[in-house]
């Protein structure tokens, strides 16, 4: 191989999706076909599969053995846990979060959908869109996943006909746009057959669109970075104090969003001093402007005090300071969430102390009714929740930015993680959940 | 360093977005700095092999100018190829690293480990391990594990909580959502922490091309004197091979994995270069460990079992 081919292998960039769904819906077959189809799926993989399928007692390879890693997992014949899954094509590297569909997974599905830029929701044609496809779809709503895909699944059991694909797509769309999901793709296929996963279908001629694998080879992976607000949650204080490097001083983190350059203003939260950009180090290497989400290394041309748990803005672009926070939750834990809890709270690299002061709400995303004061939210509840923390934190809204939007609950005495949060309102348009009794909004 | 990530890509969109090299890198240097940032005595498990060479220059980039905060930890299973040991030393010198050894011939002399009848000395890196672990207090352990390897590991998180007995409890794990690590243990607790947990062996290795590092020479091809046992190449040394029957020969072989000489197999292959390498492993319908790793064909469970009694 050519140096040239080398660089060509390198310079694909990097997906990362989420499939929710459950094995009546033919996830594990759509997803087993994207691996082997796009042939990911390696010799002595396979044959693992094949033996395992055959003491089983099946016939042909079960292709959800790929994924299901745990022993509970094969002996139960279910997916329990997340599973990343990672193949390749030569325009695109993609890391496959895998969850299963079932409401008691919620958590899962919250999990893989964090980090998420697109999802793939699955319908079997023959049934449409049901209860757990609207959970699907609210879950990528909240979660803000840019980008979702409906893959109309099992076209082959309703004779390919345009007429069932178009009224499921038609009604799915108008669901998820009106939570605000901001694009929705949908695709007839037929995983079993391999109709529109990879191999453009022979039997839907009507069908125009991408196949499952061209659109999540071709869907834009970044947005349009001028419209975001840069944030730098800082994560370690690099000070070499070496003869080399006396007085150098940088802040390390991972750019959260947007865009920072060398001269800008800049001011640290909470603390709220300024200062300006004197440079950017990109791992050892000196740039003029860095983006996310790139670990970088900034310089400030004054000395001011920065520590692990600031975060750095654009002086002219700063987020409300509160230790008042209002957020919709996805409680993780097996233990529950409940009013008066004690936690820690982890926004960015910053932990302080909280309280839970209220749980106005709970949520069923299968219809989008609202629960009021629930008292407490069990494990897969989603909820809405009134925080307030023992320091200012600065946060946006999660409509506005995914990383410093959210934060973690954590249970201070053994450190569990209880409950993932998400700042401000939990979907876009309309406020399907806004609890009337409530109007006092943020305590800036 | 490429700087693929200011290149636009045809079809995939803006300027910004960067190459899967960068955003891997990205991820993992964020990783490294968040461990460094919340703990007190962080180790990194070097054994000399790709994964782990990987690991110690990303955490060499993650906190330049400075030097790396973190000491290394090197399981020596006494089976060892001379090479990866002499690179390991080499390594240590030159970045003024401080090195701590737990060495399973140790525990075979003191009488506390018994070789196995196979031979196989992997098992045995476990006590060793988890004792060095609680005798020098260290709270992050930083493993070379990537969720590509193995389908156990698939389902491994990032930050993985390990217990006193450093065992692991595959359906007590955290949920870890966006970037948010929790690390928070108890006393005698302690995080295994997988920085290249999203890479796969092919990003490993265009990665090792891509920034120029040195490896040690076994991952290339040479002629070495090998014997086989259960489809796999093994070198012939004082470890226990070749036994009778097992006839030795010399061939053109290269390593894709480095670990302990008894159960670490050999790849027929004439890739002398990185870019052969590259291309090799590119056409490769086996994954490493199926081609490599007595150990993964014990059975079906083989490594969640070993993770469970607090393996890598």
């Amino acid at each position: 191989m050519s140096t040239t081919t080398t660089e060509k292998l390198s310079a694909t960039t990097l997906l990362r999706f989420a499939t929710a769904g459950s094995v009546d819906d033919g996830k594990s077959t759509l997803v087993g076909r994207l691996l082997h189809d796009s042939k990911s799926v390696l010799t002595d993989q396979l044959e693992a599969v094949e033996r395992a399928s055959a003491s089983r007692g099946q016939e042909g390879p079960d292709l959800a053995l790929l994924t299901d890693g745990l022993r509970a997992e094969r002996e139960q014949g279910i997916t329990i846990d997340v599973a990343y899954r990672y193949f390749a094509t030569p325009r695109r590297r993609f890391i496959l979060a895998d969850t299963p569909g079932h409401v008691q997974y919620t958590r899962n599905m919250v999990t893989g959908a964090s980090t998420a830029e697109l999802t793939v929701v699955l319908v079997d044609a023959r049934n449409g869109v049901v209860e757990q496809t609207r959970r699907h779809a609210a879950i990528a709503a909240l979660l803000r996943v840019p980008h979702v895909v409906l893959a109309v699944n099992k076209m082959d059991l309703v004779e390919y006909r345009e007429s069932v694909f178009a009224a499921i797509a038609e009604e799915f769309t108008a669901y998820a746009l009106e939570l605000g999901v901001p694009e929705v793709t949908a695709i007839p296929i037929s995983a079993l057959a391999g109709d529109n996963v990879v191999e453009p279908s022979a039997h839907m001629d009507w069908y125009g669109g991408p196949t499952v694998l061209e659109h999540l080879e071709t869907v834009p992976v970044s947005h349009d970075l001028a419209h975001c607000h840069a944030r730098l949650p800082v994560q370690y204080v690099i000070r070499p104090q070496t003869a080399e490097h006396p007085d150098y001083r940088g802040y390390a983190g991972q750019i959260a969003a947007g865009t920072f350059r060398v001269g800008e203003r800049v001011t640290v939260l909470p603390s709220g001093r300024t200062s300006r950009i004197s440079g950017i180090d990109v791992l050892g290497r000196a740039v003029q402007e860095a983006w996310t989400t790139q670990s970088v290394t900034v310089l400030l041309e004054d000395d001011v005090d920065v520590s692990r748990g600031d975060l750095l803005v654009p002086t002219q672009d700063a987020p409300p300071i509160t230790q008042d926070v209002e957020a919709t939750v996805c409680h993780v834990a097996d233990q529950p969430l409940t009013v008066g809890h004690r936690v820690l709270i982890k926004h960015g690299t910053r932990t302080v102390k909280a309280i839970v002061k209220d749980i106005p709400s709970r949520l069923t995303l299968d219809d989008l009714s609202l629960h009021p004061h629930p008292g407490q939210l069990a494990a897969n509840d989603i909820g809405r929740v009134k925080i307030r923390t023992a320091e200012p934190l600065p946060v946006d809204s999660y409509a506005d930015s995914r990383r410093t939007g959210s934060f973690i609950l954590i249970d201070p005495s053994d450190g569990t993680t209880l409950t993932a949060g998400m700042v401000g309102e939990s979907f876009a348009s309309p406020e399907p959940v806004k609890d009337p009794a409530e109007d006092d909004g943020w305590d800036f | 360093m490429t700087t693929a990530a200011t290149t636009a890509h045809e079809g995939t969109g803006s300027p910004y977005a960067l190459s899967h090299l960068d955003a891997l890198e990205s991820e993992a240097v964020h990783i490294f700095r968040e461990v460094a940032g919340e703990f007190e005595n962080p180790v990194i498990l070097f054994s000399g092999g790709k994964d782990s060479i990987v690991m110690l220059h990303l955490a060499l980039k993650a906190f330049t100018p400075a030097p790396v905060p973190f000491s290394l930890l090197h399981v020596d299973t006494g089976h060892n190829f001379p090479e990866v040991l002499e690179y390991r030393d080499r390594t240590v010198e030159r970045h003024r690293l401080r090195l701590h050894v737990a060495s399973v011939q140790d525990y075979i002399d003191r009488g506390v480990l018994k070789e196995r009848p196979d031979g196989t000395r992997n098992p045995l890196q476990t006590l060793p391990l988890t004792e060095k672990i609680q005798a020098e207090k260290f709270d992050a352990v930083f493993g070379g594990g990537r969720r590509d390897e193995e389908k156990a590991r698939a389902k491994e998180r990032v930050f993985s909580l390990r217990d006193e007995f450093s065992q692991w409890d595959p359906r007590r794990q955290r949920p870890e959502l966006w970037n948010l690590y929790n690390g928070r243990h108890a006393p005698g607790e302690h995080v295994r922490v997988f920085p290249l947990s999203n890479w796969t062996e092919l990003d490993v290795w265009q990665y090792i091309a891509r920034e120029g590092i040195e490896l040690p020479q076994i991952y290339f091809a040479h002629e070495r004197e090998v014997f086989q046992r259960a489809g796999m190449w093994l070198t012939a040394g004082e470890w226990g091979g070749p036994k009778d029957g097992e006839t030795v020969e010399k061939r053109l072989v290269r390593y894709r994995t480095v670990g302990d000489m008894s159960c670490t197999g050999a790849v027929d292959s004439d890739a002398t270069t990185l870019d052969a390498v590259i291309a090799e492993i590119a056409a490769s319908r086996l994954t490493e460990r199926g081609a490599t790793r007595a150990d993964d064909k014990l059975s079906e469970a083989a490594m969640e079992d070993r993770k469970r009694e607090g393996y890598f």
